[in-house]
Formats: C-alpha cells, sequence, structure tokens
C-alpha cells in the first residue's frame, strides 16, 4: 500500500515540477469568431450535425423512459453551464476553464450532450463574445461531441474493469476536459501550421499551451463532478437503470 | 484506515481543489493570469501575420466588468437550477417518509 502511494507521490512531483517550468498564457477553448475560415466552418458543421441529429433522438428516447430524466437532464445541463463559466487559475500563471460536460455524459451517455453543450456553447457565443457562431460547429465538436465520447469511453473500460465507481466518474470528466482542449489544438493547428514545422508543429505548439494549462483544471473539474455526483445522488430519484 | 463519509470525502474534495487554486497564485507570483481570447488571437497571428477575421462578434460586452456579470449570471443560472432540484427532491423524499 505504502509502495502506490510512494509512486502516485513521485507522479505528481513530476506533473507539478512540469507545470513550474514551462509558464504559458492561456487560450480559452472556444475558437473566436472569424478565426476560422469560412470553409472549416462549414466543414466542422458538417461533422457536427450528424451527431446533433443523434443527440436529438437520444434526448426524446430518454425522457420517454422515465418523466424524472427530463430533470436530471436539465440539472447536467446546468451542470455544464456553472463549469464552463468559472476561469480556473492554473499552475502556468494563467486562467482556463472546464467543460462540466463529465456529468451528463455518465448519466445518461455522450449523445446528450450534443445538445446541452451545444446550448452553452450558443449563450456564451451570442452573449458574452466566447466563441462564435460562424465557429460554433467546430467547437461544438470539440467540446460537445469529442470530449464527452472520449470521457464516455473511459468510464465504461474502468466499469468494465470495476474500478470505484467515483474513480471511473473522476477520469470520465478529467480526460472528456483534456480531450476537449486537445481538439481545439488539432483545429487550429490545421488551419494555422507554423511556417517552419508545418501542421504538426503547430498542433503541438497548440497542445504544449492547451493541455498543459489544462492539466490541474481538468483535475479540479473532475473532484467537481464526482463532489456534485454525491450531492445528487443522495436525494434525487436515480434508479440503476439511468446510470449506463 | 476507518471509512470516510460521503460529506467527508466532499470536504476533502474541496480542499483539494482550493488547493490547486491558491498554490497555482502562489507559484506563479508574477503571473498575468489574464486568460484566453486576447492571447488566442495573438498566436494566431505569430503563425499566420497575413491572416485577417472575416467576421465578428454581432454582440461584445461593453467591458470586463459587463463581462464578469455576465459570466456571473450564467454561473447562478447553472446553481439556481441544480440547487431548486435537489432541494425539491429532498422534500419530496422526506415527505414520503412521513
Amino acid at each position: 500500500m505504502t509502495k502506490h502511494y510512494q509512486t502516485i507521490s513521485r507522479i505528481l512531483a513530476i506533473l507539478v515540477l512540469l507545470l513550474i517550468i514551462t509558464p504559458q498564457r492561456a487560450y480559452a477553448m472556444h475558437i473566436m469568431e472569424g478565426f476560422l475560415p469560412l470553409s472549416w466552418c462549414i466543414f466542422w458543421f458538417a461533422v457536427f450535425l450528424p451527431f446533433f441529429i443523434y443527440g436529438l433522438i437520444k434526448i426524446k428516447q430518454i425522457v420517454a423512459v422515465d418523466d424524472h430524466n427530463k430533470i436530471l437532464l436539465a440539472l447536467c445541463g446546468a451542470f455544464i453551464f456553472i463549469l464552463s463559466a468559472l476561469k480556473i487559475p492554473s499552475v502556468t500563471g494563467s486562467t482556463s476553464h472546464p467543460t462540466g460536460v463529465g456529468l451528463g455524459t455518465a448519466l445518461f451517455g455522450p449523445g446528450v450532450i450534443s445538445i446541452l453543450g451545444t446550448i452553452c456553447l450558443l449563450f456564451q457565443a451570442l452573449l458574452l463574445a466566447h466563441g462564435g457562431l460562424t465557429t460554433l460547429g467546430a467547437n461544438a465538436v470539440s467540446m460537445a461531441v469529442v470530449g464527452p465520447f472520449v470521457g464516455y469511453g473511459v468510464y465504461r473500460l474502468f466499469k468494465k474493469m470495476n474500478i470505484n465507481h467515483s474513480v471511473a466518474l473522476f477520469a470520465c470528466a478529467a480526460l472528456a476536459d483534456l480531450a476537449t482542449y486537445l481538439t481545439t489544438s488539432i483545429q487550429l493547428g490545421v488551419v494555422f501550421p507554423d511556417p517552419n514545422t508545418g501542421v504538426l508543429g503547430s498542433v503541438l505548439k497548440f497542445i504544449g499551451i492547451f493541455c498543459i494549462t489544462q492539466i490541474p483544471i481538468s483535475i479540479a473539474e473532475g473532484l467537481l463532478t464526482v463532489i456534485t455526483y454525491n450531492l445528487i445522488s443522495s436525494s434525487l430519484p436515480m434508479k440503476e437503470g439511468t446510470i449506463k | 484506515m476507518k471509512k470516510l463519509k460521503i460529506w467527508q470525502k466532499n470536504v476533502l474534495m474541496l480542499i483539494v481543489i482550493i488547493v490547486l487554486m491558491v498554490s497555482a497564485l502562489l507559484v506563479q507570483p508574477n503571473g498575468s493570469f489574464g486568460g484566453s481570447d486576447g492571447a488566442a488571437e495573438t498566436m494566431i497571428t505569430k503563425l499566420d501575420p497575413s491572416y485577417k477575421p472575416w467576421i465578428s462578434a454581432l454582440l461584445k460586452p461593453k467591458s470586463g466588468e459587463i463581462e464578469s456579470l455576465l459570466f456571473t449570471l450564467q454561473g447562478s443560472l447553472g446553481v439556481g437550477i441544480i440547487a431548486y432540484i435537489i432541494g425539491y427532491f429532498r422534500g419530496k423524499k422526506k415527505n414520503a417518509i412521513n
């Protein structure tokens, strides 16, 4: 048991060191209005569309099964609203925000997030000038599709391996967060290749910036998701069937 | 080790989150903690100096204060909904027991 703790503390020490020695500016996960060429905007909307339709079908099914699910869906959407409004300071000397998609993903699967996440993105694009309408497709693909699907995959895997539910939930939320920012790095790197090192160099540059800042924030997001789940599971009528 | 109660675990996790944030502020005493979008623009213009954004946001918050107002609004909206739902079901459960 003590050996276990030693390994964990060693990994943590290395991570912290890595964070301190690489100070970087932060970049929000939302790609700003006008910063993707029109053809790319259309491309990402086209990629997003099937997931949007899948999400609509899923939500209809879920609501039909049990009336309580409607309320739980509202709760998952509200959680995304809260978390994506939080700008959390990171050890790199900048701030960035979590995505909040982990809770809904674990409760209902990744499909519903295509809708819930996009509602939140739309709110921020319209009222806060964060993200944009033309870049909504690209931002939705990163936060409302790739993130939740990666998180769900991890969650299912952990459940299958009989790992503690809280740990699975934590991993689901934290990795969905990281996957979202990884996707944004790729989306930007492809459009703005580095003059010297090309697309790959640019993607790596964006990954370096995004993901290092995001590591402590994804940990915070994972913990917040577990706390919220603990709070709701003790008072909400959640049947085993709800949690897939 | 004694098994922790759920609320004790929650408090423990909250403390870890606070430590994460505070340590970030302590580790980088000179950090700007600016976030985000302006910096993303700089990065992109560095990679491709000729790129001009072809469209800009319809509405922009008039100042940083208005922006934080809207962010707070967004967060409180979410908290309001969650608090309402949890409270609603807590009350319902209590009623069912009585």
